[in-house]
């Protein structure tokens, strides 16, 4: 879901990181603020044309969406049985919003500019003791080892499947989480081992 | 140099390494034996990053259980696994990680990367996400990423196995071209011909400490009579 950047030099890539997280958050508020279904269209076509202004082509803003449809329909269905269809629209919306926000931060954005960044942002909390780096590291390797961790699944699954239990997700999991943490000792060894 | 005296590790009550005595001075050290023998726990009590039941590890004098951050500067440590040592999402940031915690100024920084990068065939990789590298060029980043530090020594453990031949020779030209001294865990006996010493170890104890060809003879001794 989080898709890693695109190298570019539009005035989204050059914006400085912590007002697009901050422009981000306003998003979020305003849309769930305000109930109204005029103002989340309004905001999608904002979120389009930004993709545009970010010379991002729009397959780039469905990958960003396409993971999350079935929660969509499943949340539409709730909220028609529930309420009505208009609320289920607005609310799927409202998260389709903030998917292609969120997407186009990461597009648009660094990783080490958007760790710096947001190191920038919590420096009142590093004066206060808090180990700011160890956040922002943490951030980082979840972007690092989002693709690690999809290949591990990716490479139980099909061992699993050869012998016929692609189906349990038992026999997918344990496995797949055994490796994770295995690896997770490495990965902290190799932390170390770099002087952090 | 580095001084290994008189050491015991024990990990969750079971022995791993009995009473090692050892000093390093040769610019190429092999460390072989089977698995599970204590290769790996041997080489992490190098840098510190475990530290013994027993005895003293001194690297250059320093004592790895009080002057961790020290040694660590001086010991770069090389992992199996180059999916588990490469901490960031794009190829020069994970180069940057290591001289960042030394505190080096980002300007600085960037002319370093640029050189390393260059050296190992990665700079047109520069902006790269490092998942997309193959498994040499992974090795070659990681390796890339420890030797930007400058440390005085390099471990490695076992930085060919899980590598192709194209790709372990690539690594092993990478290793033989370094200036440091290098401490190597491997299970390729061809690529240690050519060191200066050869370590085996066989159930926490050594059981040869010789040149090359003498050492690997009462290796494979060693594991006939088993
Ligand atoms: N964290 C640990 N806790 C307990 N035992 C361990 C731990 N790490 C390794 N061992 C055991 O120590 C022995 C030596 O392991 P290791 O140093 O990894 O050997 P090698 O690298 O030669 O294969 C093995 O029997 C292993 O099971
Ligand atoms: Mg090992």
């Amino acid at each position: 879901m989080l898709d890693l950047y695109v190298e570019g030099r539009s005035a989204l890539h050059r914006l400085g990181p912590g007002w697009k997280i901050l422009g981000l958050a306003f998003s979020g508020t305003v849309l769930f603020a305000v109930d109204h279904v005029w103002l989340s269209i309004l905001w999608l076509a904002i979120s389009l044309t930004l993709y545009a202004v970010a010379g991002l082509p729009l397959w780039r803003a469905w990958r960003q969406i396409r993971p999350a449809l079935w929660l969509f329909a499943l949340i539409f269905v709730v909220q028609v049985l529930l309420h009505s269809w208009q609320l289920g629209l607005l609310v799927i919306i409202r998260f389709a919003v903030l998917l292609l926000l969120a997407g186009l931060l990461t597009l648009t954005t660094r990783s080490s500019d958007m760790i710096d960044g947001l190191e920038a942002g919590m420096r009142p909390l590093h004066r206060l003791g808090v180990r700011t780096e160890s956040i922002s590291l943490a951030i980082s390797l979840t972007f690092r080892f989002i693709p690690v961790l999809t290949s591990v699944v990716h490479e139980v699954r099909e061992a699993q499947s050869a012998r016929g239990l692609e189906r349990s997700v038992f026999a997918i999991a344990i496995p797949s989480i055994i490796r994770t943490l295995r690896m997770s000792e490495e990965i902290s060894d190799a932390i170390d081992a770099r002087g952090f | 140099m580095i001084e290994i005296q008189n050491v015991s590790l024990t990990l969750d009550d079971n022995p791993i390494l009995h009473e090692v005595t050892l000093t390093l001075t040769e610019k190429r050290i092999a460390i072989v034996g089977s698995n599970g023998s204590g290769k790996s726990s041997f080489v992490r009590l190098l840098n510190g990053l475990r530290t013994p039941s027993e005895g003293r590890v001194l690297v250059d004098g320093y004592d790895t259980q009080t002057e961790g951050r020290k040694v660590r500067r001086r010991v770069g440590f090389v992992f199996q696994n180059p999916d588990n040592q490469i901490v960031f999402p794009i190829v020069e940031e994970d180069v940057a990680f290591g001289l960042k915690n030394l505190g080096v100024p980002v300007a600085e920084r960037e002319q370093m990367v640029d050189e390393v990068l260059n050296r190992y065939g990665l700079l047109s990789k520069r902006k790269q996400p490092s998942h997309t590298l193959s498994g040499g060029q992974k090795q070659l980043l990681a390796i890339a990423g420890v030797l930007v530090m400058k440390p005085a020594y390099v471990v490695l453990d076992e930085p060919t196995t899980l590598l192709d031949l194209r790709n372990k020779l690539r690594v092993s030209q990478a290793i033989d071209g370094l200036d440091q001294t290098a401490i190597m865990v491997t299970h390729d006996l061809d690529l240690v011909e050519n060191f200066d010493r050869v370590i085996v170890f066989d159930q926490g104890r050594i059981i040869a400490d010789d040149v090359p060809n003498k050492a690997l003879r009462r290796y494979v001794e060693a594991m006939l009579d088993a």
